[in-house]
């Protein structure tokens, strides 16, 4: 079963290395994968589809969350959030079908990118199932090359960013912090 | 205290000489390292600084001599290694101490960063070989975050859940010059620190613990990790139960006291697995669970809720869910639980009373039917008794430190430690040839303490390097070899599980005892006869030098109990297939 993490990573070498050595070496396979730096350039986003069983999601969770560099794992798999994907694909038409490929794209909310006598690149966004039976249309009216730029996801409810806040060395650390997730 | 911004400029001063400041800053007395190509401008900067060095035979012997140091007074143990193959022969020791939890920091020296990713002499990819290997690690790039990464590291190693650091220094940052100021504060957004337990669920443990008739407290390496021997200690006699340490947690409880059974899993006592097996609520306090302690997992505990208090979140309900979870340092857990356990007691304690006491006479008919015992025999020297005879001599004080394998398991069951800290082994990697060079660490921690390194006759031969070492710092280290013949846990495993088809277990020409030590300058010889081993253990202690001893034992001796693996607790294998009578 596919599980949806939005984690939320420190912009330094080695985060990803660390994150996908960590889902790699607990044998959970990575379906999809997106990073890109947030407002703030010194973060990064990441969303993560990873194949897991579904009772060892929080495992996963409590993995991400002990990285130092990741700052928030979050689940979305079923929390409320909006997950979309973009896919970029091109396909050869004959003359003769060019009009209903178009057609077609135009019912999927789909964008005509580059067009040559071989036929269109195309661009489109939605959830992957919607991608994907618009990449079964495509492919009746002829062969299709297809790019997925995996799960971007984003969710509804603003979960708390707890930091750590800094030490002074020689100073007694503040560790008044409460771990209160996963009570009974 | 000021800011590092606000203040000027500080010193100008090299790479590697700020390295050393910060080293200083962070208390470290000694490191344990091996120098090379591009560490010369570090080892020329150490050459005349009050930090000392010790040079030991080979950088796995570093890392493991650094947990023996940490393992042992619980400060963070420092390595170091140079590029490429000294950095790639720290990873058996820096997985070994992150299975253990134990706090290390180990710098590597790496090609100048210029010529990373070039394939330079001696160049390997130690930041990504060490990902795994490690709770953390840096690679740095400049001179100027030099400071500020090494604390950071130190920080890193000793707090939460303990375990190795690794700072990868290119040899141009140990050159370069830069502007040292102390480092006046750190910042880790990301790292997660749990150490209060939740006050509700503190006060819901003791409930259960009050309402429980059979409880059992299984208490692991966390304790020890967190100084917490005194706090389980209390909670034991507050509630009056029986208590299991694991192989992690030997030392935990005093080894004499009356509710302690002994460590439960594979080797583990009968008491302490039909004790777990039989329980209503295992009290379980830092420990992960191991599958040596389990066994089969659908049959561990079935009758038993679980309070789970871990440091480490992602521990908590990994193998066995926990029906009451506490996220915390577990010191700080049991200060306020035993608090709350003393407040309810009055009303609590007379409810379940009855129910205590025939869990009580159960737990001591289980110890009375299987004992852990040595057995001895006049004709050869018994495994157990050379084990048993070590107790006597360490009375509960010496540090024991122990390869792995048969001797490891005997010597868990049979020595009793009075106080935390003296019980040293690699428990969850298992790394053969850690017992020597880890007592070489600890014996330079703890210069006025009795130190064995107990080893079998193979983890031995993996670590013959640090005779010379011992030798060298003048470290006393009684090093005995239970010696028969084999790699006896494999051993043991071909005759029982593989129609005793010995496969690659034979150690032929071990060498003379007396003959090698003393090639190195020091004192050994070989026992063969039981009624000599007493005398011989004598010697070797009396010895003012390391001493080595040999010790023929029975060869094909097999460590019991043994729950098989895959096996549930409560079926264990006693003893050997008895004689059937015709």
């Amino acid at each position: 079963m596919q599980q949806v993490i939005s984690l939320l990573v420190e912009n330094k070498t080695g985060a990803l290395m660390r994150i996908t050595g960590v889902l790699v070496a607990r044998g959970y396979n990575i379906e999809s994968l997106t990073v890109a730096k947030t407002l703030d350039p010194t973060l990064s986003r990441m969303t993560i589809t990873v194949d897991v069983e579904p009772k060892l999601r929080p495992q996963v969770i409590k993995q991400m969350n002990k990285l130092i560099n990741v700052l928030q794992a979050t689940d979305l798999t079923e929390s409320p959030s909006v997950a979309r994907e973009m896919l970029l694909l091109r396909v050869r038409t004959t003359m003769e079908s060019r009009t209903a490929v178009l057609k077609e794209a135009e019912i999927f909310g789909a964008r005509v990118v580059d067009s040559s006598v071989e036929g269109f690149a195309i661009e489109a966004t939605g959830d992957p199932e919607k991608l994907d039976e618009f990449i079964d249309v495509m492919r009746s009216y002829g062969e299709i090359d297809v790019t997925r730029s995996g799960l971007l996801a984003v969710p509804l409810d603003q979960k708390k960013l707890r930091l750590a806040p800094p030490i002074v060395r020689g100073a007694a650390p503040i560790e008044e912090v409460h771990y209160e997730k996963e009570l009974v | 205290m000021t800011k590092a911004a606000n203040t000027p400029a500080g010193e100008l001063m090299s790479g590697a000489k700020m390295l050393l400041e910060c080293l200083v800053r962070e208390g470290v007395d000694v490191i344990f390292g091996y120098p090379g190509g591009v560490t010369l401008p570090f080892y020329d900067a150490l050459y005349d600084h009050p930090i000392r060095h010790v040079l030991v035979r080979h950088e796995q012997n570093a890392a493991f001599a650094a947990q023996g140091y940490a393992r042992s007074t619980g400060k963070v143990g420092v390595c170091c290694a140079t590029s490429g193959p000294g950095a790639t022969n720290l990873v058996t020791g820096l997985v070994d101490a992150m299975m253990d939890s134990i706090p290390i920091v180990a710098l590597t020296g790496q090609v100048s960063t210029k010529l990373i990713g070039s394939d330079a002499f001696q160049e390997a990819d130690t930041f990504g070989i060490t990902r795994s290997a490690t709770k953390h690690n840096f690679l740095v790039k400049t001179v100027a975050e030099l400071p500020q990464i090494l604390h950071e590291a130190f920080y890193i190693a000793a707090s939460g859940r303990p375990g190795p650091v690794l700072v990868d220094i290119p040899k141009d940052v140990f050159q370069g010059q830069g502007h040292y100021s102390p480092v006046s504060s750190i910042h880790l957004p990301g790292y997660k620190l749990y150490t209060e337990g939740h006050t509700g669920q503190i006060r819901r443990a003791a409930q259960m613990i009050w309402e429980a008739e059979r409880p059992m407290v299984y208490a692991g390496g966390g304790i020890i990790h967190a100084d917490a021997a005194a706090e389980l200690r209390e909670l034991v006699e507050i509630v009056d139960a029986p208590a299991v340490t694991t192989l992690m947690g030997i030392g935990a409880m005093p080894g004499t006291h009356p509710n302690y059974i002994s460590m439960p899993g594979m080797h583990g006592s009968y008491a302490a697995n039909m004790g777990m097996y039989e329980s209503d609520l295992l009290i379980a306090l830092g420990v992960r669970f191991d599958d040596r302690v389990t066994g089969r997992l659908g049959s561990f505990a079935p009758h038993a809720k679980v309070i789970h208090v871990d440091i480490d979140p992602s521990e908590i309900s990994k193998i066995r869910t926990a029906d009451l979870p506490i996220v915390g340092d577990v010191k700080r857990v049991l200060e306020k639980l035993n608090r709350v356990l003393e407040e309810l007691k009055p009303e609590m304690q007379p409810k379940k009373s009855a129910g205590r006491i025939a869990w009580w006479k159960q737990i001591r008919t289980w110890k009375e039917e299987h004992p852990l015992e040595p057995s001895y025999s006049l004709d050869e020297i018994k495994p157990q008794h050379l084990i048993s005879e070590i107790d006597k001599i360490s009375k509960g004080e010496a540090i024991v430190c122990t390869d792995v394998g048969q001797h490891q398991m005997w010597s868990a069951q049979l020595i009793r430690f009075n106080a935390p800290r003296l019980w040293i082994n690699s428990g969850g990697l298992g790394s053969m040839g850690f017992g020597l060079p880890s007592a070489l660490g600890a014996q330079y921690a703890n210069p006025d303490k009795l130190v064995f390194a107990i080893c079998g006759d193979g983890g031995f031969q993996m670590s013959i390097p640090e005779l010379a070492t011992l030798v060298n710092y003048g470290l006393p280290v009684k090093i005995v070899v239970m010696n028969n013949g084999y790699l006896g846990m494999v051993r043991q495993w071909q005759e029982l599980f593989y129609n005793n088809r010995l496969s690659q277990v034979t150690l032929d020409n071990f060498p003379d005892a007396s003959q090698l030590a003393g090639a190195y300058g020091f004192k050994g010889r070989t026992v063969a006869r039981p009624e000599d081993l007493r005398a011989a253990l004598d010697e070797a202690v009396a010895d003012p030098g390391p001493y080595l001893l040999n010790v023929l034992v029975s060869p094909n001796e097999n460590v019991y109990p043994m729950v098989p693996a895959g096996g549930a607790i409560n079926e264990m294998v006693l003893g050997p297939p008895q004689p059937v009578a015709v």
